[in-house]
């Protein structure tokens, strides 16, 4: 069997013309999107402070560094790391409840359906804004400066780089509910508390907790480094043996992270699954 | 709740009290209690911090910007270790993405590699950072290193779940043609995936960037470094101007990665 010819009189030929999938200007914004991507990758290439030297042995010294954390120094476990790590849940919890003593207020200010002058909606956006921008660790820095090195000073890095995240959650799902209740409750003479309270707190219940238990989870991760700058729990103890070079230790902290991080996930998921 | 929805089987309360609820606050009051006396947080302690925290403002207040030149050089470098740190992530994200995919490769590899993942997943950049910089040593490639394994972690992860919730049948006729396994990825899983996949990546670059402004405070370049440094000599001042150039920075990328988001809509 041959091949079929390729020059007959064909008969569909208008119906062969060429289809493009985009237009010539969408083709050349593409070329320019991956233009402007690799011009950007070229600078920081081109422009950034690399020791070639480090870069040539990195693999090495990344082999070498694994090979003295192995095998991790389990005996240390008990007590310092089990201390620190318990002192890392109860800032990171503490630090999640205090969050809402400010993020509620801010989330009801900044709801455009609850508080209904404007320039108080902007405003608190502009606190929540400001809240979410500074990192933990430049929280606690600050902190770390206010109350002096410790726990504290991690229960309220941790507080104010929530604030923002969970108000800004929070006042969303404010602007969400629905009007009706709170109208019934009203037209029944109730009070604005009595209207929070039974109008829209069943409504955003749901979403409250599930951000509350969000937040929790991304906490645990965040309170296990802020003792790098001095502000309690676990990183304090990481710190200690890293600038001491116990790499055995290191290793032990880590799992300990990791294990503490895994299972709060796992806790944040199960809860999450019966609750909503 | 659902105890209102259910017909009532005796008198009808209205607002019934949720008693679970109610013990289930008391706890958290309790514990709340309690752990603030584990861990020393005392009334007066806050309140002492208080009349500090002012203190602090007081010597915040003007920004010092004399020294931009330091500031700008520390900004340009953080962007760069965000640029390239998102670029080398999001190139290796692609393929551990693909391979973390259960519908598409074989639970002998998914495994391993969604077990990689979970843990650039679950170690903080700033431990990772660390790490880095006892490796391989001060400087931007430390940083770049710390924030390729965050980005790993969030992308991979994305992007695999992303593939797991493509539909097989253009999978299906794509292998029906004979078309080799890299071609089936060409053709039919990337296009179903490909503009979440886009979607993943800004986000990680906006995040890349303002993590980029704090791996120095461990050593791994970047305005971290000048920042962590300021604090270090009590020049408050300069801290602030150092906190209000970041935060202008990560506002213009916020817009701009906004403005980018909603053209691809």
């Amino acid at each position: 069997m041959n091949a079929m010819p390729a020059a007959q009189p064909d008969p569909m030929a208008p119906l062969r013309r060429e289809w493009t999938r985009l237009t010539p200007a969408q083709r050349i914004s593409r070329w320019l999107v991956w233009l402007v991507c690799a011009a950007a990758v070229l600078w920081a290439v081109r422009s950034i402070d690399i020791i070639p030297e480090f870069l040539e042995d990195a693999p090495e010294q990344m082999a070498d560094l694994l090979v003295r954390m192995w095998p991790p120094d389990i005996a240390h476990y008990y007590p310092a790391v089990h201390e620190a790590l318990i002192e890392t849940l109860h800032i990171a919890t503490l630090g999640t409840v205090f969050c809402f003593t400010l993020a509620v207020p801010l989330a009801l200010l900044a709801a455009r359906n609850i508080c209904t002058i404007r320039p108080l909606n902007t405003l608190a956006q502009l606190g929540l804004v400001a809240s979410r921008s500074v990192n933990s660790l430049v929280w606690a820095l600050l902190f770390v400066a206010i109350f002096g090195p410790g726990a504290a000073a991690g229960v309220f890095a941790i507080a104010f780089r929530s604030v923002g995240f969970v108000g800004k959650l929070l006042s969303e799902a404010l602007e969400e509910t629905s009007h009706g209740p709170r109208e019934a409750l009203r037209a029944s003479g109730a009070s604005w508390g009595a209207e929070m309270l039974k109008g829209v707190w069943p409504q955003v219940q749901p979403a409250f907790w599930g951000i509350a238990l969000f937040r929790w989870d991304i906490n645990v991760r965040e309170s296990a480094v802020l003792g790098l700058v001095g502000a309690g729990g676990i990183g304090l103890v990481l710190d200690d043996a890293i600038n001491f070079f116990q790499w055995e230790r290191v290793a032990t902290v880590l799992l300990a992270i990791l294990a503490v991080v895994l299972l709060a996930e796992l806790v944040v998921t199960r809860i999450r699954a019966r609750l909503i | 709740m659902s105890a209102t929805l259910t017909p009532p089987a005796g008198r009808r309360v209205a607002f019934a009290p949720n008693w679970p609820m109610r013990i289930a606050l008391l706890l958290l009051a309790a514990y709340t209690i309690w752990a603030c006396t584990r861990l020393g947080l005392t009334w007066d302690r806050v309140l002492h911090g208080l009349g500090e925290g002012g203190k602090l403002l007081a010597r915040m207040v003007p920004p010092n910007f004399e020294r931009w030149s330091l500031l700008l050089e520390g900004l340009l470098e953080s962007l760069q270790i965000a640029v390239l740190a998102s670029a080398i992530g999001i190139l290796l994200s692609l393929p551990l993405g693909l391979l973390a995919a259960r519908n598409l490769s074989p639970w002998f590899i998914a495994g391993p590699v969604r077990a990689v993942i979970a843990v650039c997943r679950s170690l903080h950049y700033v431990i990772v950072a660390i790490l880095f910089v006892k490796a391989i040593g001060f400087g931007a490639l430390a940083g770049t290193a710390a924030l390729v394994v965050a980005s790993i972690g969030f992308i991979a992860k994305l992007f695999a779940e992303a593939i797991e919730e493509i539909s097989m049948k253009q999978v299906e006729a794509i292998r029906a043609t004979g078309a080799s396994a890299m071609k089936v990825i060409a053709y039919a899983v990337l296009p179903q995936v490909a503009s979440r996949f886009i979607g993943f990546c800004l986000y990680q670059l906006d995040s890349n960037l303002r993590n980029s402004t704090l791996v120095g405070i461990v050593g791994a370049g970047g305005i971290g470094g000048t920042l962590f440094a300021a604090f270090k000599r009590f020049d408050y001042d300069f801290v602030a101007a150092i906190l209000l150039a970041i935060i202008a920075l990560i506002f213009l990328a916020e817009i701009i990665s906004g403005r980018v988001r909603a053209a691809l809509r």
